[in-house]
């Protein structure tokens, strides 16, 4: 599966985005978010950003007020899944020109769209920015 | 519903109106998203596509934030993924992959607007259909579109092809046989120049391999030559992960793939990559020396570096490598052992892991003091962590790991006084199994119990009753050993005893009862045996214990201060004050057994204390401590009788002797002597099953479900007539006395025993314990880091054998050399072996038909003469083809589990399910034979596939 969820969260708590990739019950995840926020925001800057969580391993960063916190299988790199916490981050960033919270909130269905370019099923499909965003790109000409 | 109002578009409030009211809203959160759920409701029905779709696009951004059920709006999502503009059928396929499941009633529904997608000329609507697939694929859909995935799987378009791979990992692993169709494609899009393409293949062949990684072992060229010529770090992780996989399973292509990972690992400047390459040497290729030092070394780099991301996977990384090297861990262990103390919890459970895996029996002692120091500046949830980690790693395998029972009582003692401890249950079940097993624990286990029982203060700590009780079993059941059974009663009759729990509280009643008959007898034991009172085994015992160095600690306690505490009443006047003496001008040697006192002073004090303090207990609620109080009180008032008043001259006595009262008291002795030991885990396996007693026969499929749970042996008691019985019974034939009723009881016990005797311990192992001595090893309680590094350095170090002063007591076990209950061994769910079937036959018909032509091209293989690979492969083509063909035909029979490796499954299978098997259908028993047959035939079928890519 490699990644299992993606969640973006602000320090409030409250979920910005979230992206499953296994089927889960609306109160399943509503118990799942709960445990882990308050499992890894309660954690500081100088904690490592693995969190061991049930069966599977949470690695987050932390980007202002915005969680990122994706849900991994055990013997995924955690290394590889901070960089692609980090190019997710840089193509929203190139996309929306100093990316915040309120842009995310605003344009959740971009933010899905670059996902959905860049994880299918759980795999890393895509990790080139230029590629990621050349449909959201399209789309916005067109419109 | 009339039709959509001019009003209703125009006044719609879109997704962004919604988003700024909820930022906005003054009326609360969840009443405003209820008032918005009502618009959507009402917008939803709405025959104009572009209102239903913003509706649509409003709930879906509630959903899954605000946890909004969106179900109901199913078929409303079909309507707008049909929807011919793109903005509004992507609405509409959000939707659905959101909200569909395999029980959404309208899912046949989509088949069609998904093959028509996936069929579309615009690479964005089939891309939008992919993506849908691949959250959403169900057993139908998966079948019905692979042939639509498949030509994608080739498509121009590189976006669409991606996507197309991306999918297909979920297509198999729902429509197995879907493999058949695309797994050809699947391989050759491992050699695309393209790196989009190049980077999804190999994702999607990760995840295959880390199911089921001997179906892809025929793959291993293609796989190297991604390792050797890409650049791409991501590519290259995955491609690690698969020979992580795939090497263990064959040593000539681990022998292929180290230098290249070497490689990779010296050159890199990626973290992410060198980490990995250091997690597949350690997992899969630890030994290749050279490969295995080039890791160690950048662990050690990971370990000494500033970020704790980093050192938290070098502490992993370590754990990975510690079951098979553990001079790794121990090359590094200052790093490991300072970690404990690291501000970040993960970091302190990682290295906490890491120091039991080195935990042995040379140098457990040192460690438990290490860790317990650490316990005690640890925060509760650490500490409990740690002691649970000491106290599982030292019960583990019956004790397996202490040397030093006297040690590891103690230890258990000093766990318990930490206050955060948290452990009662385990400590519990650990001090009563002690006992139990260990005869030379004894002493010290009720020394230990004692310190614990006469501490007021711990009476305070709900955490301690559990371990309080144990205690307080251990006092009753072995007070034998003690030094001072009145003390051991007033301990447990300590007015703050009112604190315990009612069933805890009846366990300390219990030990009253059976200190009391031990005082009893003894004394009267002592009288009656006149001139040689210490030939009796009992005293024997007691003065054995005595003699092994505790008469030191027995003299240093006022026993006379103590008695005045027991009875203030009578203690000014003292007519036997000259009793002890004349037992002290006999023999010096048991001074301080007659300062126990079983005098009859000292007896009736206790009669009295035990009564004035159980009386109130009969206005108890609860049943068991009424019950044990009655029990009690009715002993005292028997005893009573034959102590009419103190004052009684001691010929009295004397004639009385054998009343009915000392035969009572000698028969409750024996009974209370009884040995109770742990009993077998198989132990209801060897009691014959009466005639008559039909037993359920579908009781036996229990035996699959619950196979892993094993009841824990320590819960477990039964008596176990050892030795003592003979012994006592010996003992009272020796002295010539009338003791009827002992032997009338004891012979009961004997012929009970020879009825039920064959699950019983042999008498005679009980026989042998060894004397324990008490030499102690001196206890370091130095606390500074530097000095438990120091310390560990001793004793981490590898010695064979540790230099004892004493011989390791003898541990009673019970299931050596037995089949221990099996625990069913974790099988692939059927799912991934039918996939894993499949690609195995498709992998076969791959290699003989288009080898050449694929091979022909390919570098690795480019100086293999063909000829050769096909004459290794031709003798095992028909048979091969046959299993395939069975195969096939099993699986119609749908979703019947079918066990991937034979090895395993015969090995591993219990009897009961084996005859559970045997008596099931003939097809079964078939499908179990083609399984023989098949699993070396996989074995040597493949094996020839690598061979000519190794040479």
């Amino acid at each position: 599966m490699g990644i299992r969820f993606i969640l973006m969260v602000n320090k409030q708590g409250q979920t910005r985005l979230a992206q499953y990739y296994e089927y889960l019950t609306l109160e399943e995840r509503r118990a799942l978010e709960g445990e882990i926020v308050r499992k890894c925001l309660a954690r500081t800057e100088q904690q490592c950003s693995f969190v061991e969580h049930r069966n599977y391993k949470i690695v987050y960063r932390r980007y202002a007020s915005l969680f990122f916190l994706v849900g991994v299988d055990n013997d995924e790199n955690e290394l590889a899944i901070l960089e692609f916490i980090h190019l997710l981050v840089e193509t929203m960033d190139r996309h929306f020109g100093n990316v915040c919270e309120l842009d995310i909130m605003f344009h959740l269905e971009k933010a899905h769209f670059m996902l959905e370019e860049m994880v299918m099923n759980g795999c890393i499909v895509e990790t080139s920015k230029s590629n990621i965003l050349m449909p959201i790109q399209l789309m916005d000409k067109t419109s | 519903m009339s039709g959509p109002s001019i009003m209703e578009t125009l006044f719609q409030r879109t997704l962004e109106d919604l988003i700024k009211g909820i930022r906005l809203q003054l009326i609360g959160e969840s009443a405003f998203i209820s008032k918005a759920m009502e618009e959507i409701r009402k917008e939803i029905k709405s025959t104009d596509l572009q209102t239903k779709s913003i509706a649509l696009q409003k709930l879906s951004y509630l959903s899954p934030l605000h946890f909004v059920d969106m179900s109901w709006a199913a078929f409303h999502c079909i309507e707008c993924m049909s929807s011919p503009r793109f903005a509004q059928k992507r609405i509409g396929y959000v939707a659905v992959s959101q909200s569909f499941n395999e029980h959404t009633p309208v899912l046949l529904l989509i088949t069609n607007q998904l093959r028509k997608d996936l069929g579309s000329v615009n690479e964005f609507d089939a891309g939008l259909a992919l993506d849908c697939l691949a959250n959403i694929a169900t057993v139908d859909l998966a079948r019905d579109l692979t042939p639509e995935v498949f030509t994608l799987l080739g498509s121009s378009k590189v976006s669409v092809r991606k996507k197309a791979i991306g999918v297909i990992l979920r297509v198999f692993e729902k429509y197995p046989d879907a493999v058949r169709v695309c797994f050809k494609r699947l391989v050759e899009n491992l050699d695309s120049p393209d790196s989009r393409i190049l980077s999804a293949a190999v994702g999607v062949f990760c995840e295959l391999a880390s199911r089921d990684p001997r179906s892809y072992l025929p793959l291993a060229p293609e796989f190297y030559r991604v390792l050797v010529d890409s650049k791409n770090n991501w590519v290259l992780i995955k491609v690690l992960k698969i020979f992580a996989k795939l090497a263990p399973l064959e040593s000539r292509l681990a022998k292929r793939v180290v230098e290249p990972i070497c490689d990779h690992m010296r050159r890199t400047g990626a973290k992410s990559l060198m980490f990995e390459c250091i997690r597949t040497v350690v997992s899969s290729l630890s030994e290749y020396e050279s490969a295995l030092k080039l890791a160690v070394l950048k662990i050690r780099e990971l370990l000494m570096d500033e970020d704790p991301n980093l050192k938290y996977l070098g502490l992993h990384a370590l754990s990975i490598v510690a079951p098979k090297h553990l001079w790794v861990v121990l090359e590094n262990k200052e790093v490991v052992i300072k970690s404990l103390s690291d501000s970040d919890s993960n970091i302190k459970f990682e290295s906490l892991r890491l120091v039991m895996a080195v935990v042995s029996e040379s140098n457990v002692v040192e460690i438990s003091r290490v860790l317990l120091n650490y316990a005690l500046k640890s925060d509760p949830e650490f500490c409990n962590v740690i002691l649970g980690s000491i106290l599982s790693a030292c019960s583990r395998n019956v004790y397996e790991m202490v040397m030093d029972f006297d040690w590891y009582v103690l230890l258990l003692g000093e766990m318990s006084r930490i206050p955060q401890c948290q452990k009662g249950e385990d400590i519990e079940n650990q001090l009563i199994d002690i006992g139990m097993r260990v005869r030379d624990a004894r002493p010290e286990l009720i020394r230990m119990a004692r310190s614990l029982l006469i501490d007021p203060a711990l009476l305070g700590n709900p955490f301690l009753y559990r371990i309080l009780c144990a205690a307080a079993w251990v006092c009753g059941e072995y007070v034998e050993y003690s030094t001072n059974p009145f003390e051991l009663v007033e301990a447990l009759l300590q007015p703050r005893t009112s604190l315990l729990p009612p069933l805890i509280r009846a366990v300390y009643l219990q030990s009253v009862l059976k200190v009391l008959t031990f005082c009893i007898h003894s004394y009267l034991r002592n009288k009656s045996s006149g001139l040689f009172p210490f030939t009796d085994n009992l005293e024997g015992v007691v003065s054995e214990s005595m003699s092994k160095g505790k008469t030191q600690e027995a003299s240093d306690l006022p026993t006379p201060a103590q008695d005045d505490v027991f009875n203030p009443r009578i203690s000014d006047d003292n007519p036997y004050e000259d009793l002890p003496l004349e037992n002290n001008g006999e023999d010096s040697k048991f001074d301080s057994f007659e300062k126990n006192g079983f005098t009859r002073e000292s007896i009736v004090n206790l009669l009295n204390l035990i009564e004035l303090a159980v009386k109130p207990l009969l206005g108890s609620l609860e049943v068991e401590i009424l019950e044990r109080a009655q029990n009690v009180l009715g002993l005292i008032e028997l005893i009573r009788q034959e102590f009419p008043d103190q004052l009684s001259p001691r010929k009295e006595i004397l004639a009385k002797e054998e009343s009915e009262v000392s035969k009572l008291i000698r028969s409750m002795n024996d009974a209370f002597c009884e040995e109770l030991g742990p009993v077998s885990v198989t132990a209801q396996d060897r009691v014959r099953v009466p005639e008559g007693l039909v037993l359920e026969e579908n009781l036996k499929e229990l035996d699959t479900i619950c196979g892993d749970i094993q009841p824990s042996t320590s819960s477990f008691f039964a008596p176990r007539y050892g030795e003592r019985i003979e012994e006592s019974l010996a003992s009272d034939l020796q002295n010539g006395e009338d003791s009827e009723p002992s032997r009338e009881s004891t012979s009961l016990l004997i012929e009970h025993r020879k009825r039920h005797g064959l699950y019983y311990l042999p008498s005679s192992a009980s026989n042998d314990y060894p004397l324990a001595n008490d030499l102690r090893s001196g206890e370091n309680d130095r606390d500074e880091t530097e000095d438990f590094v120091r310390l560990t350095a001793q004793s981490l170090a590898p010695k064979k054998k540790p230099n004892y002063s004493k011989p390791r007591p003898v541990v009673v076990k019970l299931d050596e050399g037995e089949v221990t209950l099996s625990v069913a061994s974790k099988k692939p769910s059927s799912k991934y072996d039918l996939l894993s079937g499949v690609i195995q036959d498709v992998l076969q018909e791959t290699n003989l038909m288009d080898k050449s032509s694929r091979k022909g091209k390919e570098k690795v293989s480019s100086d293999v003469p063909q000829g050769s690979k096909e004459n290794v492969q031709d003798p095992e083509d028909p048979r091969r083809e046959k299993s395939g063909l069975r195969k096939s035909k099993h699986r119609s029979h749908g979703k019947e589990r079918k066990h991937k490796d034979p090895d395993q499954v015969d090995g591993k299978k219990d009897g009961k399910s084996e005859r559970a098997r045997e008596k099931s259908s003939h097809r079964h028993g078939r499908k179990k034979t083609r399984q023989r047959a098949e699993g070396p035939l996989n074995v040597s079928a493949q094996t020839p596939v690598i061979p000519d890519f190794l040479l």
